[in-house]
């Protein structure tokens, strides 16, 4: 453990973070909203705390190991989360848990808010709060491994303790920094994309980038109290329909694409086809829901609202398009339970990502052919690839300790006071970074009691940081020396 | 520069990490997936698993805009027709392989044009087969480096209490011998590297590197040691492949004993060897090194392919009397365990080998790379092109060169003369400058030095 070298990177990454201050006191000076105090106050005291914590280790120089990987990345979001907290303080005098919370939720994408009257608020604090989405969404480390060459053979230790999915160690690149570059060049470009699609589909500029913002990485806060229901426009919908699913697709996967510049190479990724596949299944149960009990009265009103819905709870985003809430059956609890699963590895969402749903299934499969010809070998493969027996390992690993976490958490939420549909319904939202609820917090976070909100904030983070980046801190063996 | 590196082994493994330190985008593939994670776990470098000639997993490996494929599996056939997989699919601008068999080697016309489209063969039991024979040559060397087809040679010498130069500052050199040209490249002390100036003393037990014409090299010995008697008696422990070439192209100056523990290899060891002693046994065996005569030996080579074996008996041999002992050892780790002990000189191959690899990675016209002190150091013979308004170096004496901290120029070769470096030496287009890094971070602003202005072209 070199706690001297993590102390100095966490030091340089507080003031890297710093810098993400200046774009909302740029808007607040266009739109004269009094934001520029306050956001220059976060700034200077991020910059000056990172700059305390960086000058006595400035010098400190060794290799980080994997351990010290997940120590900077857990203690980074965990920092990074309170200290995102001091604009939201400052601008709206929000409390402290309520503050944290809503920075959390921000930087790991869930999109859960505690505020109200939306509309009404400084227009630099929305769009700070869109930004925190935005950055957390490709990940604030993987940013910083692009663009400071200092992190260098560290920073694949980091990468790996931020990097979502069960293949950790495929890099697009020789070097980790280029990789780096490249995903974030792939998510600048799909960002830009989306935002003209909502310029076009007839949003105001402001609205198209802070809607951006929470859309491709699946985030979920919106500038208005009623989401994406305020524009009542197909277009809109459609629009974010696109780029939600983008968010929750590998990024990866989008660079290889766009380098052979060949769309096909989505279509032999096997994990795309199963996403794709799902969030079709989905749409189609969904819609046959509402077509049978007549919510929505004509054919062709329902069927872009609801895959609006469909595919922003699939991929853990929590942009709406209506209450979702209010609809009949088993809808409302089958999109909660859709979060589980999400994205793919290698995306902007959280869950357990689809790879490790279906290799689950695959396994599945296999025992059931295991009984019917108990000495017949079963290779286990995905789309052509056999999988490793270790890789199978760790995926059921994780799959059993996420859902172990989960109902704990339940019971925990529980316990604060909760009836367990709305605690499942708040767990769901935070740890698969889904960040709207239904039953009780179908209305939002904002009268959830303040022992519950802390624990959402720690299920955010092990959703963002699938778990065992956090959890392995907890563990005797890695503090041994 | 993107580079694919084709087999993990130790020769790969150690190029990997050379190389991926200094800013160069690595792919390296092997058939052995575990320990490609061991070295992506370690170095900022891609890997691939998988068969290296195989075109598929050379496109995954990034083929398609690879500056350089380095061909370095176990396997000569591998090697060879990944080259040519490279040339035909990808157009690889650069293939460097591994060719062992001297049955391929030995045919020319094998090789480049119309025929296996390799640039660069590199055979490593050679390149350490002439590194040792070299140390047999100049008793009392750590390391001896050809530069300028072996007409200047840079060698390293532990100082030693009764040299004269000992206890006396740098520029009595000249006083002592008003006719030897020489130029100390670099001291280490305990392992700290200090920048040689006129003024600085030279302490028993430093390590000295110095510059000179070939044949002023043992004149240059003698004022930093006693002299030590030119080896007649050498024995070899292992007959494999270095072993058997050391073998024969010493034989002819020396008496050289050869050990080898296989009986067929030995019948093939007599055939092939003309003067060569060639006794069956291991070098671990003590009656075996005693009937070899093992007392009055000046030399003790162990060169098997098992290091633990060639340190047990090289520390034996020791013990029963050799003068010196050199052992083959791949395992870094023990390097540092056994040198200057009981071991004379501990020879590292892939440090050995990987000078003659990192000459063509290298930009700007390099002739020579040599890695020194385990790779912490390193000497480089450059060529200045251009002329006063293109280079950095060409039309300027030696005191005028920005160099690098750390970096010495040693020698000038100019054409068939040999000028040793002095302040006032002017380079002129077409030189041969000889170079001594000490830091191999700094290698980066020594090869800016040496590429041409834009206004060349």
């Amino acid at each position: 453990m070199h706690l001297s070298v993590i102390a100095k990177i966490l030091g340089l990454l507080l003031m890297l973070f710093s810098a993400t201050m200046l774009p909302p006191v740029l808007v607040a000076w266009i739109y004269q909203d009094g934001g520029q105090v306050p956001f220059l106050t976060s700034f200077v005291i991020i910059f000056v705390t990172g700059l305390l914590v960086w000058l006595p280790f400035m010098r400190a120089n060794a290799e980080l190991q994997t351990r010290d990987g997940f120590l900077v990345v857990t203690l980074f979001w965990t920092v990074l989360g309170a200290m995102g907290s001091i604009p939201l303080i400052l601008v709206l005098d929000m409390s402290i848990t309520d503050a944290v919370f809503e920075s959390i939720s921000g930087l790991t994408t869930t999109g859960a808010t505690v505020l109200s009257g939306l509309d009404e608020m400084p227009r630099s604090l929305l769009f700070y709060r869109q930004q925190l989405q935005w950055l957390g969404g490709m990940g604030v480390i993987v940013l910083a491994i692009a663009i400071l060459p200092m992190l260098g053979v560290g920073g694949m230790q980091l990468y790996k303790a931020e990097i979502p999915g069960p293949m950790k160690e495929s890099k697009l690149t020789p070097r980790v920094a280029e990789t780096a570059k490249l995903l974030w060049y792939v998510y600048l470009s799909v960002s830009v994309a989306c935002a003209l699609g909502y310029y076009y589909a007839g949003m105001e500029p402001f609205d198209a980038i802070a809607y951006t913002f929470s859309t491709v990485s699946t985030g979920g806060f919106a500038p208005h109290d009623d989401s994406v229901a305020h524009f009542n426009s197909r277009a809109v919908e459609l629009n974010g329909i696109i780029f939600m699913f983008l968010g929750g697709c590998s990024f990866a996967l989008m660079f290889t694409a766009w380098k052979q510049r060949s769309p096909l190479v989505f279509w032999r990724d096997p994990e795309f086809r199963v996403f794709l596949g799902l969030t079709i299944v989905y749409i189609v149960i969904v819609d046959l829901i509402l077509w049978f009990s007549g919510v929505y009265d004509a054919r062709h009103e329902n069927l872009i609202p609801s895959a609006f819905q469909v595919v922003s709870f699939s991929t853990g985003t929590g942009l709406t398009s209506g209450s979702a809430a209010l609809w009949p059956s088993m809808v409302p609890f089958l999109l909660v339970f859709t979060s589980f699963v999400s994205g793919c590895a290698g995306s902007t969402t959280a869950g357990m990502k689809v790879v490790r749903a279906a290799l689950v299934f695959q396994h599945g499969v296999r025992e059931l052919r295991r009984l019917i010809y108990p000495h017949g070998v079963f290779a286990l493969r995905f789309g052509r690839r056999p999988v490793d027996d270790q890789v199978l390992q760790a995926v059921w690993g994780f799959v059993g300790v996420y859902i172990t976490l989960a109902v704990l958490m339940v019971l925990l939420l529980n316990a604060t006071g909760m009836d367990i549909a709305t605690a499942t319904s708040a767990l769901a939202a935070s740890l698969n970074n889904l960040g709207v609820g239904v039953a009780g917090v179908a209305d939002g976070f904002a009268d959830v009691e303040a022992s519950a909100k802390w624990i959402m904030c720690v299920a955010m983070l092990l959703g963002r940081l699938e778990i065992f980046t956090i959890l392995v801190l907890f563990t005797p063996m890695f503090w041994r020396q | 520069m993107k580079i694919i590196i084709l087999g993990a082994g130790q020769v790969g493994g150690t190029l990997a990490e050379n190389l991926a330190g200094e800013q160069n985008d690595i792919t390296i593939v092997d058939t052995d997936a575990a320990r490609l994670a061991e070295l992506s776990d370690r170095l900022d470098i891609g890997t691939v698993a998988g068969k290296g000639s195989y075109p598929s997993v050379l496109r995954q490996a990034g083929a398609e805009d690879a500056d350089m494929l380095i061909a370095v599996t176990n396997s000569d056939e591998v090697n060879m027709v990944a080259c040519q997989v490279a040339y035909t699919l990808f157009r690889t601008p650069t293939k460097i392989a591994r060719i062992r068999a001297a049955n391929y080697t030995a045919k020319e016309k094998l090789f480049g044009g119309e025929a296996i489209p390799i640039d660069v063969i590199i055979s490593p039991e050679q390149v350490v087969t002439d590194y040792i024979k070299r140390l047999i040559e100049h008793p009392g060397a750590l390391q001896v480096v050809n530069f300028a087809s072996g007409r200047v040679q840079l060698v390293g010498v532990r100082a030693f209490y009764g040299g004269p130069l000992v206890g006396n500052q740098l520029r009595q050199l000249r006083k002592h011998m008003p006719n030897v040209d020489t130029r100390v490249a670099a001291i280490f002390r305990r392992d700290r590297p200090i920048l040689p100036e006129g003024n600085t003393v030279i302490e028993a037990d430093d390590e000295v590197f110095f510059i000179a014409a070939r044949n002023d090299i043992r004149a240059v010995m003698s004022e930093l040691r006693r002299l030590e008697h030119s080896y007649r008696r050498v024995v070899i422990a292992g007959g494999g492949n270095i072993g058997f070439r050391l073998a024969r192209s010493i034989e002819q100056k020396y008496k050289v004993k050869l050990i080898e523990r296989n009986p067929a290899r030995c019948q093939t060891l007599s055939e092939q060897l003309q003067k060569t002693v060639v006794l069956e046994g291991t070098g671990t065996d003590r009656d075996r090194l005693l009937k070899a005569n093992i007392e009055n030996t000046d030399v003790f080579c162990a060169l098997t392919n098992d290091d633990e074996a060639n340190i047990m008996s090289s520390l034996l041999a020791k013990r029963l009397g050799a003068r010196k002992v050199m052992t083959l050892i791949s395992n870094p780790a023990y390097v540092d365990l056994v040198q200057g002990h009981d071991i004379d000189i501990a020879i590292s191959p892939q440090q050995a080998t990987i000078g003659s690899l990192l000459t063509h990675v290298r930009r700007g016209d390099i002739v020579n790379v040599y890695s020194l002190r385990r790779g912490a150091a390193e000497a480089i013979e450059a060529i200045a092109h251009g002329d006063a308004k293109s280079s950095k170096v060409v039309g300027r004496a030696i005191e005028d060169i920005d160099l690098p901290e750390g970096a010495t120029i040693g020698a000038v070769v100019r054409g068939e003369k040999v000028l040793i470096a002095h302040d006032d030496v002017v380079i002129e287009p077409e030189d041969h400058v000889i170079l001594f890094v000490m830091d191999k971070r700094r290698i980066r602003d020594v090869e800016k030095l040496f590429q041409v202005g834009f206004t060349f072209f």
